[in-house]
Formats: C-alpha cells, structure tokens, sequence
C-alpha cells in the first residue's frame, strides 16, 4: 500500500511574522529557580493573557514563534536574558514590554524591546558579565584563589555534557576575574566576563576552576547572577593579560536602525 | 504573633535539589494574606509531588473558597521529595507552604486531600518534617488539627491513629463549618482545648473523628463493634453534599504554576456525580446523586479562566463527561468559540459509543485527530455485566471502527485485570477484541491504523457493590497479564502497557484495611517508604515485611484484607460512615453483579432505591436548561 502524505489541517495557513521583536529581561529572586522550559511556558500564558499578536508554525500542533537566545541556567539569576517574538502585524514594542511586563510574574522583568534589524541576534552574544556571590567565604582566601586563577596557564575542570564528561578550561574562557567586595552579610562577591564557548563555562564552573587552584570554602552555595551579555569588546595590554573588557549592548545595532518603536508608533 | 517565613533557610537548600522551582511558589493567581489579620488558618496538603498535586481540582477549590473568607487564611503543602526532605532535615527547615513558606505547624489546620490511599506515608513525612506529632493521641492544644477529606478518606481507617478528623464528601461548605466552629472555640477562649473543638465539630455531624469511636474484634479477626465513646457523638457520620453546583463555581481564577506539572490546563467540572453505576467504582458510589453545572455557568466559567491563566487547553471534567444533558451544545458551543484561537478541548471519554466519538470530532475540529481512549474495562460481554459496564462486542468494535473511519490515528482500550468472576478466557478476550479493531479499522478507514491495550490490576474499594469481593492475588494478575501478552503476540499494530500486580495488592490492604492497618503504615515509613504511588519509590518487599511484623500472632495479613471474600454479616470497617448507599442495595448489587445481571441508569430509567437521594435529602439535578453557553463574541 503506498504510504499517504501526512494529513493537513484544514483552511488557510496561519499568518506570517510581519514584525520580530527582541526582548531583553530579568530573572530575580526565587524566580532563578526556573528552568529554562518553565520561563517559556510562563512566556508563552502571558503572551495569551497580554493578547500580543503572536505568530504560530503551521500544522496540527501550532507553536507560538518564540526564540530564545542563551538562558542561563537553573538557579541561576540574570539581568541579561533575550528572547525573540515573531509577531503577526506591527506593534509599538514599548507598549508590548509594558503590557507584557504587567502579567509576568514578578521577578521576571522586562527591561528593553526593540524591532529586530537585520542579523542574528544569537551571533551577537560572544560573552557575559557574571556576578558571583559567595556566601560566607574568607576575602582573603578569595583574594589568593583569584591571584592564583589568574596566573595559570589553564584550569581544567570535568563537566558533565551530553556526550559524557568532559574537561572545560575554565581559565581560557575567564577574563578579568576580580574580587569586588566582601560585603557586610558574609558575601565574597567576585565579577568577570566569561567568553561563550563550547561547552559553555557556566558559573558553578569557574567556581570549581577557583576551588582547583586554591582552597575557598563556601558556607552556603554559590549564588550566581548574569549582568549582561553580548558583543565582547576587549583591549589587550603589554603583558598579555586583557586588561579593558566591555560586553556590548546586544541590541544597539536595532536601536541604530530606529527600532525601539518611536517610528513606528505613528 | 507573626510568623516568619522560612524561604531565607530553605533557599540555600534549593541549588542543592532537583526542580527546585516546585517549592518557591509564586503561582500565578496564588494568594498571600496577611497573618495577623486573619484568625483561622489552614494549611492545605496534598500528600504528593508539586508536579501531580498543584493541579488538583479539589484543593484548589478548597483554597479559593477558604481565601475568599475575611479573616480566614489558606496556604498550600506538598510533599517533598527525598533529596529536600534529607536537607530540610539537617539543616532544621520544617515543613513549609509554598506561599508564604510559613511552617505547617503554626496553621490552625492542616487539611489532607487524600485523592489515593498511596500518598498515606508522605502524610507522615509531613508530620515529621512539621514536628507535629505522629499520632493524633499526642497532640496538645498549640498544634495544628489534621483533618483528612478526599475519596480515600471515605474509609480514614488505617489512618485513624494520624489524623484527628475527616471530612467525608463534598468539602465546599464542610470547610467553612470546620473554620467557623474554630473561630467561635477560639473567640470563647478554647475552653477544653483541642478534645473540647474536635467533640463540638463530631457531634455537630461536620467530622468523622476516629478518636471519639472504640473498634473491638472478635477472635477469628473481623470487626465485632465500633461504638462512640462519648454521648452525644452519632453513631453513624453522613457525608456532605452541595446542591447547587452553579452556586460553587470554583476555582474561579485556577492556579498557573511555574513548574511543569501532570495538567496545565483550565479544567471546569461540569458535573458531579455519576449513577452509570460501574460496580468497581468508588467515585461514581461515593458523589451520588448527579448534580450538573448549567450550560451557562460552564461557558463563564470556561471564559474567565482562560483569561485568568492564558491556558490554552481545557479540560471538561466528570466521571463521564458524555452523560451531561446539554453536552452537544456545550461542545458546539466551546468549539465555535475558540477556533482560531490555538486553544484546545479535551473531554475524558471513557464511554463507549458512537455519541463519543461525534464528541470528540467536535473538538478536534480543527486538530490533528491523534488519539481517543476508550475504556471498556472487562475483555468479555459476560464480564462487562458483571461490572455494569454493558456494551456488546459488536457495538465495541463498530465505535471503535467509526473513530478511525472519522480520521483518529490511534485509538487506546483502558480494561482491569483481577475482576470478580475473571477467568483466563475473559482477559484472553482482550487479545481477540484488540485484533478485531485493527483488522475491521484498517478496512473502515484504509490505511493501517493502531490500537493500545492498557490494563492494570482491579482494587476492590469501601463503598461499592465489589467491597465485599476477594482482590486477585498479584500472582493471579500477573499470570494473565503475561498471558494476554502472549496472546496479543508482536503485531506491531497493537501496544500493550501493563501495571504490575503487587502495588495493586497494597493499595488494596489500604482501602480496606482498618486500625490495625495503621502500625504497618508507620513501620513503613519508618523504613524509609515515601512516594509510594511512584514505582521507582515503591517497594512492594517492604510493605509485605512490615504486615509480617504486624500482623505477627493475630488472625490477620496482608492476604486476609485483600484476597479474602467478605461474608455478608461482617462489620466493615466503614460500615459506621455513610456515604449514603443503602448496604442493604449494595449487597443486592453484589449479588447482581455475581450473576452477570446489569443495572440502568437511575437518570433515564427510574429509581433503583441505591439510597442516597432520600438518605442525604438530595436529588439528581439534570438539565436540559435549554440555555445558550456564551452569547457569541470574539475571546480577548
């Protein structure tokens, strides 16, 4: 018997993305518990409650048009998430952040929304600031672990990936790792740029880079948080080392194009 | 006195844990009320998962209607999984609610659900974790009542050493009477305690409370009475029932959580009730009479909570959804409102006829047909008339055929394992049944198409005409399951999913079991049993050890609450809580049901005098209304 072509529904296909709009948000608090399939689902009701005119696949099972550009991990907080909304007829972003923003819950906070220009967003998001809090370590065991970090060649560290374990140099990938507080509530909190490379270094990573190097003890786990990502901009000095390191507004080349809706809202 | 918030001690636990999000809260359509300005506070629980126990109907109900009260507050407990429960355990975080993460211990109550008798162990780990003491026998005033409601608690037996009440029945109105009976001992100064609240709500006829009854035995091992120990406390406990279901129309505002759960959907149950009168089923037994919501009350409800939520699926629950008297119209009706909108419908259909498989048509208009399941239960005609789930061969096999005519992929058959009266033959039926469908399927729609057998094993349940039947052994049940497997062969048209006999075994000594039931409950948790609905928690071996231990030197087991016969004259251990059902009927039923003699349903072909109507002084409330569901408007 030869074999049918799968079954269409019927009717017109639907409406296609006229507009595409980039998102950039926050994950706060408690809410950096969620996992990446959590956010798109919460993405996905308030984009139904907030009636935004989003653009579905075809099919049986339509999916609303929704990119995601590197999410942090569970457990991990950020400043600097971006998801990309493939929308059915033109609408002021502004206006869609804020009546998006209004049904998130809060903790995920809309900060930034532009039309999308021409190019990848995903291609602009070369590294990430991170801002790593941990709790109830010595600042002077922190400042040695640091020292230490940066003045090796590599720090290799076993990672579970998909195809198995692996080795990450955690080293590699850090830039300008430094100490900057220890805070009054028994937080060491360190800050750096870390490049996007594959497998990824997450944050729990460089933490066990730090902790190959040199003792550091933590009383509590790592809270880490993303401050922003994007293009990295870097200026190397004499020494080496990369002294000037600058992660880019991810969404400036939109904005230049006039994206950010004051034109389009006439 | 306030109460803080544990969430800063439970925090640093949670990077430590799987799914952490499950225990942060913050649901959409969750609510916080302020402490001090309530004066009776419950905590809610449903003794499993986050994952299977936030979308449950009935709690979310229960937390809506209590919420809505000035001056009463709720909040929701679940249990939590081994890897938090050994951190909370070091680290001293007790058992917390998820919405203000206040400690369970504080709460005025702490109200189970218990939906399956499975979720009994994880009732004790909440206990611990909240150091609210085991046995309801130990508690003083400044703890929390533990008050059990839900279907599993129409026989609270083998829990009755844990908890200190039951409601029985519909908890709507219920939850309100326990919360005003609270305020007025509290506003009195709680004369007598905790003993003076629970004697003033058990002989207010509110709650079953297992303390204020003595249960004797006789030598041989029955029951031989369960007497109250005080005067004034029935001798007998009704259970509750709402009248008007169009008056109760919640939830409301249905919770969206940010964690993935079993249903993410706007369900709106559309009755309650069902008097198809299947004689394994302990809910259609137990939320007699039928009681509908109207058409109208249906669609508002339908609407506000997708707006609510941003849902995109609803769910039209009941025991039997096909039976509502307006059900064609409410399809119609959904499915021309929301096309175009990406929002699906789904109807559980377990009935077999034609009318369900137009049903379903309608509300896959527009979606891809994949899968309808249909659930004959028995293998054979013979076995479906001894559990009054009567549809011939021939009708089975022709609305199976029409689905597959009408564009459905794959169609699956749920049946039971270990019926009264099976034989190997009746299960062997299944095989034939399930080759008949896909030769007869492939002709009728012409193209290859797919069938699903999915069995499990038979729980004889309180409150049915089967309470009296021996369960099958799990080596009973296995043996034909293996069999029907052999039958079914390798066609690779038909699947084949099977549970296992033993968990059906200890769900059974649950459901029937009795106080003495309770001392292998605590062995097992003792031991480390929790989850034990989940297979991969479950151990089947512990169980059976700690009835050995228990039951060492008296006239019962594990074997003398399940796979024994119930003589008519032996006090059950439920006989004392009334679901309504006349025993009386439910015995004739029995008997019936031995002789393979169907029963109609009192909805369309007159009383059989089961005993609940005149019983409870409630009535079967069917349409038609003749209303329309929405007048028609664009949603959003």
């Amino acid at each position: 018997m030869a074999r049918r072509s799968p079954p269409e529904p019927e009717g017109p296909p639907p409406p296609p993305v006229v507009c595409r709009l980039r998102l950039r948000y926050a994950k706060r608090g408690p809410l950096r518990f969620t996992s990446h399939r959590d956010i798109a689902r919460v993405f996905e009701r308030a984009i139904r409650r907030a009636n935004l005119p989003i653009a579905h696949s075809a099919g049986f099972s339509p999916h609303p048009k929704l990119s995601w550009v590197g999410a942090a991990p569970t457990g991990v907080a950020s400043e600097a998430e971006y998801v990309e909304l493939g929308l059915t007829r033109l609408i002021d972003p502004a206006a869609a952040a804020a009546a998006l923003d209004a049904v998130l819950p809060s903790g995920l906070d809309l900060i930034d929304a532009v039309v999308a220009g021409p190019g990848s967003l995903a291609e602009r998001m070369e590294a990430s600031v991170w801002e790593l809090r941990l709790p109830g370590a010595d600042p002077g065991q922190a400042e040695l672990a640091v020292a230490a970090f940066r003045t090796a060649g590599s720090v290799l560290v076993a990672r579970r990936t998909k195809g198995g374990m692996r080795d990450v140099d955690t080293r590699a990938a850090s830039v300008n790792l430094q100490v900057r507080e220890a805070s009054r509530d028994g937080c060491v909190i360190l800050r750096g740029v870390v490049r996007h490379t594959t497998p990824v270094v997450r944050p729990d990573d460089v933490l066990a880079g730090l902790r190959a190097v040199a003792p550091l003890e933590l009383g509590s786990p790592l809270v880490a948080t993303r401050l922003a990502q994007g293009p990295l901009r870097t200026t190397d000095l004499p020494d080496g080392d990369v002294e000037e390191t600058a992660v880019a507004d991810p969404l400036a080349p939109d904005r230049a194009l006039g994206g950010d809706g004051r034109g389009l809202s006439a | 006195m306030s109460v803080e918030s544990v969430f800063p001690a439970l925090e640093p636990l949670l990077p430590q844990v799987h799914k952490p999000i499950q225990y942060v809260g913050g649901e959409l359509n969750a609510q916080v009320k302020d402490w001090d300005s309530t004066d009776v506070r419950w905590a809610l629980m449903y003794p499993d998962a986050y994952e299977v126990g936030l979308p449950n109907q009935g709690l979310q109900i229960l937390y809506e209607v209590l919420n809505e009260q000035p001056g009463t507050l709720a909040e929701r407990t679940y249990a939590v999984w081994p890897d938090l429960e050994a951190l909370m355990r070091t680290h001293g975080v007790p058992q917390f609610t998820v919405d203000a993460h206040r400690p369970v211990a504080a709460f005025d109550v702490l109200g189970v659900s218990f939906a399956t008798e499975l979720g009994y162990t994880n009732l004790l780990t909440a206990l611990d974790l909240a150091s609210v003491p085991l046995h309801a026998a130990d508690r003083g005033d400044g703890h929390p009542v533990v008050l059990a409601g839900g279907h599993a608690a129409f026989n609270p037996e083998p829990v009755a050493d844990f908890v200190d009440a039951v409601v029985l029945g519909d908890g709507e109105r219920a939850v309100l009477a326990v919360t005003d009976a609270i305020r007025a001992h509290k506003s009195e100064g709680a004369p007598g305690g905790r003993a003076e609240l629970l004697r003033r709500l058990a002989k207010a006829g509110i709650v079953y409370v297992p303390s204020l009854y003595e249960v004797t035995y006789r030598p041989d091992g029955p029951i031989a009475n369960v007497t109250p120990v005080a005067a004034g406390i029935p001798r007998t406990v009704p259970k509750h029932t709402v009248t008007d279901l169009d008056e109760w129309p919640y939830p409301k505002a249905p919770l969206v959580p940010l964690a993935e759960t079993v249903h993410e959907r706007a369900s709106v149950e559309i009755f309650r009730g069902c008097t198809r009168g299947c004689r394994f089923c302990q809910a259609g037994m137990i939320t007699r009479p039928v009681r509908e919501r109207a058409i109208d009350t249906i669609g508002s409800m339908i609407d506000s909570s997708l707006r609510a939520t941003g849902f995109n699926e609803v769910g039209l629950l009941s025991l039997s959804s096909a039976d509502h008297s307006e059900i064609a119209s409410i399809t119609k009706g959904l499915a021309d409102r929301y096309e175009g909108t990406q929002t699906s419908l789904s109807l559980p259909s377990t009935r077999v006829d034609a009318f369900n498989v137009d049903l379903a048509g309608e509300l896959a208009r527009n979606g891809r047909r994949s899968g309808l399941t249909f659930a004959p239960e028995g293998g054979s005609e013979r076995l479906r008339r001894v559990i009054n789930k009567t549809v011939t061969e021939e009708d089975l096999i022709r609305t199976v055929t029409a689905a597959y005519a009408a564009g459905w992929q794959q169609v699956k058959l749920y049946f039971m394992c270990g019926l009264p009266t099976e034989t190997d033959s009746d299960v062997l039926a299944i095989a034939d049944m399930a080759r008949a469908v896909v030769t007869q399927g492939r002709a009728a729609a012409g193209r290859p198409v797919r069938v699903t057998v999915s069995i499990g094993g038979f729980v004889p349940k309180p409150h049915t005409p089967f309470q009296w039947a021996a369960q099958a052994s799990p080596e009973v049940v296995d043996r034909r399951l293996h069999l029907l497997k052999v039958a079914l062969g390798r066609d690779r048209n038909i699947g084949y999913r099977y549970h296992d006999g033993r968990p059906g075994q200890i769900e059974g000594l649950l459901a029937r079991g009795d106080r003495r039931v309770g001392a292998v409950i605590e062995a097992v948790w003792r031991d480390g049993g929790r989850f034990d609905g989940w297979s991969e928690h479950f151990s089947y071996e512990r169980w059976v050890e700690a009835c050995r231990q228990a039951f060492a030197g008296t006239p019962v087991s594990l074997d003398w609450f399940t796979t024994r016969e119930r003589p008519r004259d032996e006090v059950l251990p439920w006989d004392h809580l009334d679901a309504g059902l006349d025993r009386d009927w439910l015995w004739s039923d029995w008997e019936d049901a031995l002789a393979a003699q169907e029963l109609e349903d009192c909805r369309w072909e007159g009383c059989y005098d089961c005993g609940v109507c005149p019983g409870m002084g409630t009535e079967t409330q069917i349409g038609p209304t003749g209303r329309p569901l929405l007048p028609l408007q664009p949603v959003g």
